[in-house]
């Protein structure tokens, strides 16, 4: 008999396969990146260029920029695979599923997520925002992008038989995102006046442990339905 | 062995499958027939455990493949109407992410499985670029990596040339010869070279 193949295992050939993937497809790759540096300058173009306004906004507009950003790239998370046939397979892998869509989420956040947490203070620094406040910012949106790409995992596992899925995901997910961008938003603002804004960070990586165990169980169920 | 007691299910408002029964012992190949619409691929989903059945039950090995899950699906090889291969990857690729998941797959396993089914050649192409015969003959490839003994193949000859088309008898009949199964959708006849064919009618 052959040895099977290890949970943990399975989960990094997973994530191996869909960064390969993504890096095929370098293009796609990079459109969330350029959406959120493109509505990030926008702002200061359309309201005033003055300093003092835009280090008002600047938090907002982060977080609003890298949530419409993350989404966008949402649908691709599951909507390829089921297209192909290869969800099927990978349900019938015999390894839990839970534990393949965690890894699919932790691969999409790893192309999706993480280059906007990288690229965070390039956009802060735009708008005028502290290099302390820029440090915090790019620690809540490392939460806040990890945390809405599990949520998103859910919504996307949702509509995997629904065509033109991207409006409905976004209905679903959006909602579920608000906590986000409130705590998110808090804690640049606070940092940028200088206060301690560790409360609402606390408050991110409570979302993003709540999120992280529990949404993979449910985005497994929604994928089971889904391949039926 | 896998038995199958009077399934029922429905597509929306249709019954599709109305009180299908049958079973399926090693070294036996059942195949599946029936015009269009009359659930071969509903069956053949059923009998994977990808779709609950309403009504009835499947067992493997004595036990119903619902409390077996997992294991059930070790000893399965599904091979269905999609190609199930990412068309950004290569042939090789391919098969080493779908069987690694299952169980370790050396370079070599992969090599042999193309060459057996002539497309050793396209290795190293995205699938993509590859024609919808070599897809499918990648695809197939699949079944020869691991030794799942349970085949459930969806129209299996769809795409392939004369040549492809008896190649996958030729390999289902070796696959029998060993004590494995096979439940095999297709239209017209299947002429199998060695090995026990059991015929289920769907109307």
């Amino acid at each position: 008999m052959i040895p099977r193949t290890g949970m943990m295992r399975a989960a990094t050939l997973l994530i191996e396969r869909d960064l390969r993937l993504a890096f095929r497809r370098a293009s796609q790759l990079c459109h969330p990146l350029v959406f959120f540096l493109v509505v990030t300058t926008l702002f200061p173009l359309s309201l005033s260029p003055q300093p003092s306004q835009l280090r008002d906004i600047a938090p907002g507009v982060l977080w609003v920029a890298a949530l419409l950003s993350s989404l966008l790239a949402l649908d691709a998370l599951l909507k390829s695979d089921a297209e192909d046939g290869t969800l099927e397979q990978l349900v019938l892998s015999g390894q839990p599923v839970v534990v393949l869509v965690a890894a699919k989420t932790l691969a999409h956040w790893l192309v999706g997520g993480l280059p906007l947490v990288i690229i965070s203070p390039l956009a802060a620094m735009s708008l005028g925002v502290a290099p302390d406040a820029m440090l915090v910012t790019a620690e809540g949106l490392l939460m806040g992008t990890l945390t809405l790409s599990f949520l998103g995992s859910v919504g996307a596992a949702l509509t995997i038989g629904v065509r033109r899925s991207s409006v409905l995901l976004s209905l679903l997910v959006l909602p579920l995102a608000m906590p986000l961008l409130i705590f998110g938003a808090r804690a640049t603002d606070l940092a940028m006046a200088g206060e301690a804004s560790s409360g609402p960070l606390y408050l991110l990586g409570a979302l993003l442990a709540f999120t992280a165990t529990l949404a993979p169980f449910a985005a497994a169920a929604a994928v089971r339905i889904g391949v039926e | 062995m896998l038995i199958a007691k009077n399934l029922h299910q429905w597509r929306g408002e249709r019954h599709v499958l109305r009180g299908v029964s049958f079973a399926l012992e090693a070294g036996e190949l059942l195949h599946v027939a029936g015009p269009n619409g009359t659930g071969k691929t509903t069956l053949l989903r059923v009998a994977c455990g990808l779709s609950q059945p309403e009504e009835g039950e499947l067992v493997w090995r004595g036990q119903p493949i619902a409390m077996l899950g997992a294991e059930f699906f070790w000893e399965l090889a599904y091979v269905a109407h999609d190609a199930g291969l990412k068309g950004d990857l290569t042939a090789r690729e391919n098969l080493r992410y779908a069987a690694g998941l299952r169980a370790a797959a050396s370079d070599a396993d992969i090599s042999s499985a193309l060459a057996t089914l002539n497309v050793e050649g396209c290795a190293e192409l995205p699938t993509r670029a590859l024609s919808a015969g070599q897809r499918r003959r990648v695809a197939l490839a699949r079944l020869l990596i691991g030794s799942a003994p349970l085949w459930v193949l969806d129209e299996p000859h769809t795409n392939l040339d004369a040549a492809g088309a008896a190649l996958v008898l030729e390999l289902i009949a070796r696959h029998l010869a060993t004590g494995g199964m096979a439940l095999v959708a297709a239209h017209g006849q299947l002429a199998l070279s060695s090995g026990r064919i059991s015929r289920l009618e769907l109307t």
